[in-house]
């Protein structure tokens, strides 16, 4: 087959780079939807911990908050042997 | 860590890649034979050179695996073999232009090269479906490796049957013959450069943003299990 003239070569050379660079951004635009998804579930688990974090130091406080009867379990503890 | 240095690497292969373009449409000289057209050879061959060796390493990953049971070998495997078929839908696509500008078919069916190209591509295209299709994650990778293995042997076989198989329309442009004038050559060679950086800056992407999923699914287990 003799070579094609210029102006309808072009369209075919233009088809070929044209769907590597589409191949090339849509591959760049699935990274990007992952990355987002990933950031995503950092956000969810930074609350996550966040609230892991909360409970903990709710539980220290109410810890903290009955002091009394933990001595007084402990007054009875020490009791019982010296009778 | 997987993402160190993605960045100067990403950046070399953008600078290669528009380097390689700048030299097919400035610098090579149009092909006596073909014209303007055989511009398309710049983009296509180093496509396919680039997703059968790609094929390749997934399957020397995949031996990886097998002989440390290490995931990270299968996720090596994995990536490479699903980054060598995206290239390879490519160069389906680029190669039915090139055969349709050339040849005047989309497609030629008694060209070795062609339906070789075509049958490997066909053979990775179960690799996903074999691979999502058991469900125990140690079978899994047991059962993709020994296929990437196998189908990673098939392709320098089915390539070296081809070349030996009496040439019908396909052009060699590669070899003892070497026909390739040198300014074109170079060219070729700066193509099938960016199109390697292009193939491991991809393939670093893919297994810095899986690796990062895993660790933070591991962190949520450990998370929700304290």
């Amino acid at each position: 087959m003799p070579a094609l003239p210029l102006d309808e070569a072009g369209k075919y050379v233009a088809g070929a780079y044209v769907v590597f660079v589409a191949m090339i951004l849509i591959y760049v635009v699935i990274m990007a939807i992952r990355l987002q998804r990933i950031e995503r579930e950092v956000a969810e688990l930074d609350e996550l911990a966040a609230r892991k974090q909360r409970e903990e130091s709710d539980h220290r406080e109410e810890d903290l908050g009955r002091p009394d009867a933990a001595r007084l379990s402990q007054d009875a503890g020490l009791e019982a042997p010296r009778r | 860590m997987q993402g160190k240095g993605l960045r100067g690497l990403s950046i070399a292969t953008a600078a290669t890649l528009v380097t390689a373009f700048a030299l097919v449409f400035f610098y090579a000289p149009l092909d006596a034979d073909q014209g303007f057209v055989q511009k398309i050879f710049y983009l296509h061959v180093p496509m396919a050179i680039v997703a059968l060796c790609g094929f390749i390493f997934g399957g020397i990953c995949a031996i990886g695996f097998l002989r440390t049971r290490d995931r990270k070998w299968d996720l090596r495997s994995y990536v490479a073999i699903h980054l060598s078929l995206i290239l390879g839908v490519g160069v389906l696509i680029t190669g039915s232009i090139w055969a349709r500008a050339s040849w005047g078919h989309w497609w030629v069916w008694d060209e070795p090269t062609l339906v070789s190209f075509l049958i490997i591509f066909l053979l990775y295209a179960c690799y996903q479906p074999l691979r999502f299709s058991i469900e125990d994650p140690d079978k899994q990778a047991r059962y993709a490796a020994v296929f990437a293995i196998l189908a990673g042997a098939f392709v320098p076989l089915n390539f070296l049957a081809v070349r030996l198989a009496q040439p019908l329309a396909h052009p060699r442009v590669l070899g003892a013959s070497g026909n390739l004038p040198s300014s074109m050559e170079f060219v070729f060679l700066v193509s099938l450069a960016g199109m390697v950086l292009l193939f491991i800056t991809l393939w670093r992407y893919e297994m810095a943003a899986k690796q990062t999923r895993m660790r933070l699914k591991s962190l949520r287990q450990r998370l929700l299990s304290s």
